[in-house]
């Protein structure tokens, strides 16, 4: 194996796993405040890929300049995506906030089945082929290729993850967003509305993964309906290999899986890609079960 | 006095729905043999489902472990009869060799699964199991070329993700089941019982098997600390109950009656392949136990039946025909009408039951 390899896995790694760490922290947001798995977060990741396409192609055909369409679409899918969880949150979790556990995550999966065929009611069962906005042409630096695509996808997530760490850590509606997750009846005595910042965690996890929709359809230059399980089945591993509830875990864990899997393609055949994935996954969480960055979460006594 | 007789009433008529529902499960497949056969594959294909939620009920139910990989064990069932009685290693060893060792076989992967994992919280678990249900499910797809790293060479061992055809039916003392039955020997003119009718008599046995297997185990000494640890895993360790042997315990029962249903099905469908064992199938008897109700067997049989029946009605009912009669033209295809009819249910059932169709009556 040569150095140059190496490199250049690490690079797609990073952007990969940039992608998953966006995904996880929709995850990891939700199971902070409510101890939920919102296996629907996939969907709603999905649901920005083709948002987006047609919203980009619309506006190019009415004449807009790309990049401003790029932007412009990027909002679309992350208001759509946005109302879309909120909603969820709204008519399939809220009422069983205090039912048995499995409860909600039953619903969660009927929710995710629900938007997938949605979508292909809404968009149909092909395949979109996202506009090239950005360029996708190989340009080498150094040993290693990347696109200009990937390098704004990189850039973009580490934007966007520094600027929801300063939201939480920083803003009011951070500080009540940590303190529901704490303990929401107390939360609630303190004057927080606590279902109004629930909600709004629902917005923030959506919209971030409406971006990360948007990166992976520009990226690959495609969108379909499909297209949310597998990336929100693999950041979902992320969130939890780095310790879901985190933030810091959930980002640490998506950037790992990201660059196990693609320096692990060096070692093995692509075919078992996924299985190294999760390899690692039982690996971490033998060694560490609260995860990568967790802490140690006493148990309900 | 009068309460008494009540009760009595009571009783009868317990015990006649009791015996009109064991006669109507008895002439199931002679009435949907009337519709088709089509509609006795689903029967044996419920009762499998019922097996295989009454092992995750003993997982997820009654132990509390949050299994989300649990397609696994039904495919190391389902692969063992596929390999050892097909035409692709030229092997056929009988039922009573397969299927115990199809059961033992996934009970050692249920084994092997649950000893890592002791540690877990329930969420943590579930994703372990969920990546455990996917590495098998892997593998199934790439052990078609299976290469040693001192050779070049390449073996293929479940032919990939193109299946293994061409398994044996199960052979029951010389009746071959799939040929059915001949009948017509006893004077009973024109009836026959087709080779499906006589898997359903087979799949029902076993299905009852369980049933009674896990209602003993469940209030058995064993089925009790599954229930403390499910409340409370600390207080449980208090009372001097081995949660980790116990543990493994619960993972091996729910992976032996998985693998059994996976051995059953193979010699039914005469083809496997990895398609059949994928992530969607897992939450699927998931949502039979929960919808059903966890932990109470009547309510989880009740869920299965449910959800594997309720999809090939629907496909029924939301045939192209049946639109084209009310609308005048087919406004949805029929494959997303009806998934979308499903997942509808399954959250307004949730919504409106959160505990279960049939929850048990002890928990509140």
């Amino acid at each position: 194996m040569s150095i140059d390899v190496l490199l250049q896995q690490i690079v797609n790694g990073l952007v990969v796993g940039s992608v998953y760490a966006l995904v996880a922290l929709g995850y990891t947001m939700v199971y902070g405040i409510l101890q939920l798995i919102n296996f629907a977060h996939g969907e709603i990741v999905m649901i920005g890929g083709p948002t987006s396409v047609f919203a980009t192609k619309w506006l190019l055909s009415m004449g807009r300049p790309s990049l401003l369409a790029l932007l412009i679409a990027i909002l679309v899918a992350m208001v759509v995506c946005a109302v879309v969880g909120v909603a969820i949150e709204r008519v399939a979790y809220r009422p069983l906030r205090n039912a048995p556990r499995l409860a909600p995550l039953i619903t969660a999966i009927g929710v995710s089945i629900l938007l997938q065929q949605l979508a292909i009611l809404v968009f149909g069962r092909n395949y979109f082929t996202f506009p090239e906005l950005i360029s996708r042409d190989p340009i080498t630096i150094g040993v290693v290729t990347v696109t200009m695509n990937e390098i704004v996808i990189l850039l973009a997530s580490v934007a966007l993850m520094a600027a929801l760490l300063w939201l939480v850590h920083n803003t009011k509606i951070g500080t009540a967003m940590r303190a529901t997750a704490e303990n929401q009846k107390v939360a609630g005595l303190m004057g927080i509305d606590v279902n109004k910042i629930i909600a709004i965690t629902f917005a923030i996890g959506s919209g971030l993964g409406a971006i990360a929709g948007v990166m992976v359809a520009s990226n690959y230059g495609q969108a379909h309906y499909y297209m949310g399980f597998m990336l929100g089945l693999k950041a979902f591993t992320a969130a939890v290999m780095g310790g879901i509830g985190n933030l810091w875990g959930a980002m640490v864990g998506g950037l790992i899986l990201g660059l196990v899997e693609n320096v692990g393609l060096i070692f093995v055949r692509g075919d078992y890609k996924d299985i190294f994935a999760f390899v690692v996954l039982v690996l971490v969480l033998i060694f560490r079960p609260q995860g990568l960055i967790g802490e140690r979460v006493a148990e309900r006594a | 006095m009068a309460k008494l007789m009540q009760l009595k009433q009571d009783k009868r008529t317990q015990m006649v729905w009791f015996v009109a529902l064991g006669v109507l499960i008895l002439i199931l497949p002679f009435l949907a043999g009337m519709l088709g056969q089509a509609w006795v594959r689903i029967l044996n294909v419920t009762l499998l489902y019922v097996m295989l939620a009454l092992g995750l009920n003993v997982v997820v139910g009654v132990a509390g472990l949050l299994d989300l990989g649990y397609v696994a064990f039904y495919a190391v069932g389902a692969y063992t009869w596929s390999l050892l009685a097909s035409a692709h290693f030229n092997l056929h060893y009988p039922f009573w060799v397969l299927l115990p060792l199809g059961a033992c076989l996934a009970a050692l992967a249920g084994l092997m699964l649950g000893a890592p994992v002791l540690k877990l919280r329930g969420d943590y678990l579930a994703i372990v199991t969920l990546g455990f249900g996917e590495i098998v499910r892997i593998l199934m797809n790439n052990f078609d070329k299976v290469g040693l790293p001192w050779s070049d060479e390449t073996y293929n061992i479940t032919n990939g993700p193109r299946g293994i055809t061409g398994i044996d039916g199960l052979n029951l003392f010389g009746l071959d089941l799939r040929k059915g039955l001949d009948v017509s020997g006893f004077n009973v003119s024109g009836f026959n019982v087709s080779g499906l009718q006589l898997y359903y008599f087979v799949f029902l046995a076993f299905a009852i098997l369980s049933v009674i297997g896990v209602y003993r185990l469940q209030h058995s000494r064993l089925g009790r600390a599954w229930q403390a640890l499910r409340e409370d895993e600390i207080a449980a360790k208090a009372m001097g109950i081995n949660t980790r042997n116990i543990k493994l315990a619960a993972f091996g029962f729910g992976a032996l009656t998985g693998g059994l249903a996976g051995g059953l099905f193979a010699s039914m469908q005469g083809f496997v392949s990895p398609e059949s064992f994928g992530l969607l199938e897992s939450i699927m008897i998931l949502a039979m136990v929960v919808l059903g109700g966890m932990g109470h067997i009547p309510g989880v049989i009740l869920g299965a039946v449910l959800l594997s029946a309720m999809p090939e009605v629907i496909r029924y009912a939301a045939d192209e025909n049946v639109q084209q009669k009310i609308f005048g033209v087919v406004l949805i295809a029929p494959e997303v009408l009806r998934n979308l009819i499903f997942s509808l249910a399954l959250i307004l059932i949730m919504l409106f039951k959160p505990q279960g169709l049939w929850p048990s009556p002890e928990k509140k």
